[in-house]
């Protein structure tokens, strides 16, 4: 709406502001009838201008909630990251008593501890994404043909996606315990382990002339099961859309199963598995529950997200959390723009 | 695309080549026959696994676990762990919180974004493009990021330890995601109704609530169902903000600060199996929808 129409409309009763005053419009949107009294009468509004007024309104509510609960607290992230706060001084925090400091990033640059965590995350992220896309792939091509009981199955790999995340990992913690855990007792009993293994807070085991990070592939393996559903249902979507008569041609010519699967389904499934992969990248970057809920950052599984928790919680410290959490987001935006930039050189 | 399936004809095979080939791919087929099966059944006992032996631990007493870790099916079955869980761990309580921020989250979440997936999907306004990035924008902003500021930002205007406080995080963060699911079933409402429901003098808001709304209403169901899941399952934001307060912890929240005293693994078990259950039922119900809800733009790929 013009700045020259707002004052003339605002002539017209506002009907927000006066609910029963015309119920029969049918909403809170002035009607034809109403304005025409209006001495000097505006016009009737059109069709599109209802439908972009319409349309604001609508999204209005969504957008002020988004606003006030993801982008502003976001924006102050970046103000925070700059400033010399701590939890105590909260009560004491207004506008004009900010002091700026540049100390907390400069402090997190420099921390052995920031950059270890951050490479932690960049192995977790990118061996949990791999990991989802290509259990999802080999779990979506196994159950392609149609057999008996194939809907139930279907649904039962889907479980560890909607599982609660909090029983998830109380469940998979026992699995692993050391006293009474499942996977223990079968490796003590039956697999002739000499001793049950920690997992979950070992860094480091000696297998042979390899040194295995365990507590780290336990979190990677966790992440991997609870994620890889969403993969295999992607995965399934775009395979039923896959036109089936190359493939049968291909057959009928003798390509076996492996050829078909090279030549003819990856080119097709290739946009949707890089989609998906750069996906679970983003989420398993920022991913705090799983591994704080397992290990709470021990045995060499502390990444980024629970730094930024334990500079909040632990350390008391909001400016050095904020700028923890301000590198982080750098990072995954990184991450996109390279993706973006990627989608955009292929389309051209 | 077509490309590399010329191949083969552009390299013929010799004649006598046929019947060495197929050989070669019945034992190709085979293999992978195998390797299919193997891969189902391994992929439902990871899936379904887990969950068996958490119901398996829930059932049998704590002396029985400890002794016997591999004995899986109980010997006697008792369902103690349950009122105990509930009742002396406080998790009934806990649940109780968190089906009323969950319900509440679902409600709001749905109010809000039915009526902008409408917008989204059926009228051209100023700044729909711009609302769409940003949304994206919060979809994909780290939790934890957005939780350190949040957290300062109630504290200060005292909605921390307060369930609504947390049902506004809830909707924030769940609204985006309604949003894109609720437009793929809102596309499937054909537009020829509304414009006959228009010419006869129906409103806008009218024209949701008793035309667009009883079409789509399974897929608003299942879209809620999911914000119900999603804010069932929280667990970072009820820590931060809650857990000062006992009386006002979720039950995911409830759980997990109980792992850290010695509490019995039956106990634990109890308690997952129960928030377990009517997430899965649900989903159980619901399935076909959420699943087209989720994929949809995945056939684009």
């Amino acid at each position: 709406m013009s700045e020259t129409e707002r004052p003339r409309s605002n002539t017209v009763r506002d009907p927000v502001s006066d609910p029963g005053g015309t119920v029969e419009t049918g909403g809170p949107f002035p009607t034809p009838r109403k304005t025409v009294r209006v001495p000097g009468g505006r016009r009737p509004m059109t069709m599109s201008r209802r439908e972009d007024l319409h349309g604001r309104l609508l999204v209005g509510p969504t957008v002020i909630v988004v606003l006030l609960f993801a982008v502003l607290p976001f924006l102050a992230v970046a103000l925070f990251a700059f400033l010399d706060v701590r939890l105590v001084d909260i009560p004491r925090l207004y506008i004009d008593n900010l002091v700026f400091t540049s100390e907390n990033i400069a402090a997190v640059w420099g921390s052995p501890r920031f950059w270890s965590a951050a490479t932690t995350t960049v192995v977790y992220a990118a061996a949990s994404s791999a990991g989802a896309v290509l259990v999802g792939l080999a779990v979506a091509l196994a159950l392609r043909r149609p057999f008996r009981g194939r809907g139930l199955i279907r649904a039962l790999v889907l479980v560890p996606y909607v599982l609660p995340v909090v029983a998830a990992a109380t469940i998979w913690k026992t699995l692993l315990n050391p006293g009474y855990g499942l996977v223990n007792a079968v490796g003590v009993e039956w697999l002739g382990w000499a001793e049950p293994i920690a997992f979950l807070t070992t860094t480091s085991r000696d297998l042979g002339p390899l040194e295995v990070p365990v507590a780290l592939l336990c979190v990677i393996a966790f992440e991997v099961w609870k994620t890889f559903p969403l993969a295999f249902l992607f995965i399934t979507a775009r395979l039923q859309v896959v036109p089936g008569d190359i493939e049968e041609a291909a057959q009928i010519d003798g390509a076996g199963k492996t050829r078909i699967f090279r030549h003819l389904l990856l080119p097709e499934l290739a946009g949707v598995m890089a989609l998906l992969a750069v996906l679970r990248f983003l989420w398993s970057f920022q991913n705090f529950n799983d591994i704080y809920l397992l290990t709470g950052g021990a045995g060499g599984t502390e990444v980024l997200a629970v730094r930024v928790y334990s500079e909040l919680v632990v350390r008391a410290n909001i400016g050095t959390a904020s700028a923890t959490g301000l590198l982080m987001t750098g990072m995954l935006l990184v991450v996109v723009a390279v993706y973006a930039w990627m989608i955009k050189r292929e389309r051209a | 695309m077509s490309e590399p399936c010329t191949g083969s004809s552009r390299h013929p095979q010799p004649r006598g080549a046929g019947r060495l080939r197929r050989a070669r791919l019945t034992a190709e087929d085979a293999v992978l026959g195998a390797l299919r099966w193997v891969v189902i059944a391994v992929a439902v006992a990871v899936t379904a696994g887990p969950l068996l032996y958490g119901i398996s631990l829930s059932l049998r007493p704590f002396q029985s676990v400890v002794s016997e870790p591999l004995n899986l099916i109980p010997d006697e079955i008792t369902f103690d762990s349950y009122p105990t869980a509930m009742a002396e761990y406080g998790l009934g309580g806990n649940m109780w919180n968190s089906l009323q921020v969950a319900l509440a989250t679902a409600a709001l979440a749905i109010l809000f974004s039915v009526l902008g997936a409408y917008a989204a999907v059926r009228l051209r306004f100023f700044g729909r493009n711009a609302v769409n990035v940003v949304f994206l924008g919060v979809y994909l902003l780290p939790g934890i990021v957005l939780a350190v500021p949040l957290f300062v930002l109630l504290s200060r205007i005292g909605l921390t330890g307060s369930l609504v406080g947390l049902v506004f995080v809830y909707v924030a963060q769940t609204v985006p995601v309604a949003l894109y699911m609720l437009r793929t079933y809102l596309v499937a409402v054909p537009s020829s109704v509304e414009e006959a429901a228009m010419i006869d003098g129906c409103g806008r808001l009218a024209l949701i609530r008793r035309v667009v709304l009883p079409l789509a209403l399974p897929g608003v169901a299942a879209t809620a169902l999911y914000v119900f899941m999603i804010a069932w399952n929280e667990y970072l934001f009820a820590l931060l903000f809650l857990v000062a307060d006992r009386d006002r912890w979720t039950v995911s929240l409830g759980i997990a600060q109980l792992t850290e005293f010695s509490v019995p693994t039956t106990v634990l078990m109890a308690g997952s199996i129960a928030i377990t259950v009517p997430v899965v039922a649900g989903f159980f119900l619901a399935q076909r929808l959420l699943v087209t809800g989720l994929t949809s733009g995945a056939e684009k790929g």
